[in-house]
């Protein structure tokens, strides 16, 4: 029965304020593991282009509150946003850094009058989700999509061993 | 309704061993080679603390407990002992034919506790529990029995040093370890405390866990003889672990926490 005022809320707000409504909503999901330690992943979220250029960091989960900084020292083991951005940043990002999130869905949702999307040019990218895990192994997920997006759209690949589903929603 | 109960047993068992698990990082020694031959023959070992394997990250392996035994029982000692930020090192000249048993073993109590809003660790033998400050608060003890071993072999493999002790878990050879090749079925035999350790589980991990995305552990259970068997197809130095916990039957209340590790290599054929 919710889904039905949900729509319309939607339908309502898109015919209103179609520019501003414009939305980025990324899902990640961590899955739970039988292993015998097991330690919250490290998750870094961006766009880069068609052609793999790194254009925008939009999420990085890590162990952020340890002593002395000391949870950057596995960020490199986030190895291909390590390569593409990590190395030329200073931590903690303002806007970027977060702790890292248990086993479950989680949600990043960007506006596109965003700071990550306002000067996102149109064009062709692809969201990049790379996770890596203490004692554990680490797993790259590509959605490919268009900017900006003129028609609701979603795209979401299954994980198969650091992440579960990953999806992407446009909302024009 | 059976599965429900089930199903919060599940979580049950699942949240205790959460909590029961330490944040283990891997302690090992790795070896420079472990199948040499020729008159002039010598080793060179590291030790290291790390999460991945063999990679020097974390913290230096105290050498204090090591002992080295020449293939005829003799203690051989450990020249040019280093400690450096990451890792130690030390190195072995082979002077005997046979092989060489390098470990470390340590059996005792280890305590956590509070004293004055500050936490504090204690280790020392089971008899000596009573230095433990009556003022602790939130005292946990446990038994703890470790083994590392590295067995490093000068010409043909030889058994003298696999007279088992009846103390901990100890490994058997079927197989020997100084013999491992891809391809053929490798067979060990583990004890625990001197009879066979049915049902022990086990973890080999391959080196070279920084160069591949997923670790591939190889799970392995002892059957009722406590024998495990494994074809390895992939070379390298594999990192053997054994871990299990039981009620101590030296201290009243407490778990005996066992463990057994050893570096082994399985070269390719």
């Amino acid at each position: 029965m919710q889904w039905k005022p949900l729509a319309a809320a939607c339908l309502l707000s898109a015919m209103a304020i179609p520019a501003c409504a414009s939305e980025f909503s990324v899902e990640i999901e961590i899955p739970a593991l039988n292993v015998a330690e097991y330690h919250r992943p490290y998750v870094a979220v961006w766009i880069e282009t068609d052609k793999g250029r790194h254009q925008q960091d939009l999420a990085l989960w890590y162990d952020l509150a340890l002593q002395d900084n000391e949870g950057t020292k596995w960020l490199k083991d986030l190895r291909l946003w390590w390569r593409r951005s990590g190395r030329q940043l200073e931590f903690p990002v303002d806007g970027l850094s977060g702790a890292t999130r248990p086993v479950g869905v989680h949600q990043l949702t960007f506006k596109a009058d965003s700071p990550q999307l306002k000067a996102l040019p149109a064009g062709d990218y692809r969201l990049v989700v790379e996770a890596a895990r203490e004692v554990g192994g680490r797993e790259v997920i590509r959605l490919p999509f268009s900017w900006p997006t003129d028609a609701p759209g979603q795209i979401s690949r299954q994980g198969k061993h650091e992440l579960g589903r990953v999806a992407l929603q446009l909302t024009p | 309704m059976n599965i429900k109960r089930l199903g919060a047993c599940t979580l049950l068992a699942l949240g205790i061993g959460v909590a029961t698990t330490a944040q283990a990082h891997r302690a090992w020694m790795l070896p420079s080679a472990t199948v040499l031959s020729g008159d002039n023959a010598w080793v060179t070992v590291d030790g290291a603390v790390s999460n991945s394997l063999f990679y020097f990250e974390h913290h230096p392996l105290s050498l204090e407990r090591l002992e080295i035994l020449s293939p005829s029982g003799e203690p051989v000692e450990a020249q040019n002992p280093a400690r450096g930020r990451y890792r130690s090192m030390f190195d072995i000249e082979l002077k005997e034919e046979g092989t060489y048993t390098l470990q470390m073993y340590r059996q005792g109590a280890f305590a956590r506790y509070k004293q004055a809003g500050e936490f504090k660790r204690w280790s020392g033998p089971v008899e000596q529990l009573d230095q433990i400050p009556v003022a602790a608060e939130d005292v946990r003890v446990s038994e703890i029995d470790s083994r590392m071993q590295v067995f490093v072999t000068k010409g043909a493999p030889s058994a003298h040093n696999f007279t088992p002790t009846g103390q901990g878990i100890e490994l058997v050879p079927i197989t020997h370890p100084n013999d491992l090749v891809t391809g053929e079925p490798v067979r060990f035999k583990f004890l625990l405390d001197g009879q066979p350790a049915a049902g022990l589980p086990l973890v080999l991990i391959r080196d070279g866990i920084r160069y591949r995305d997923q670790v591939g552990e190889i799970e392995l259970t002892a059957d009722t003889n406590g024998q495990v068997e494994v074809t390895f197809t992939e070379p390298g130095m594999y990192w053997l672990e054994a871990e299990l916990e039981q009620p101590s039957r030296l201290i009243e209340g407490a778990q005996r926490r066992l463990g057994y590790s050893a570096t082994l290599e399985v070269l390719p054929l």
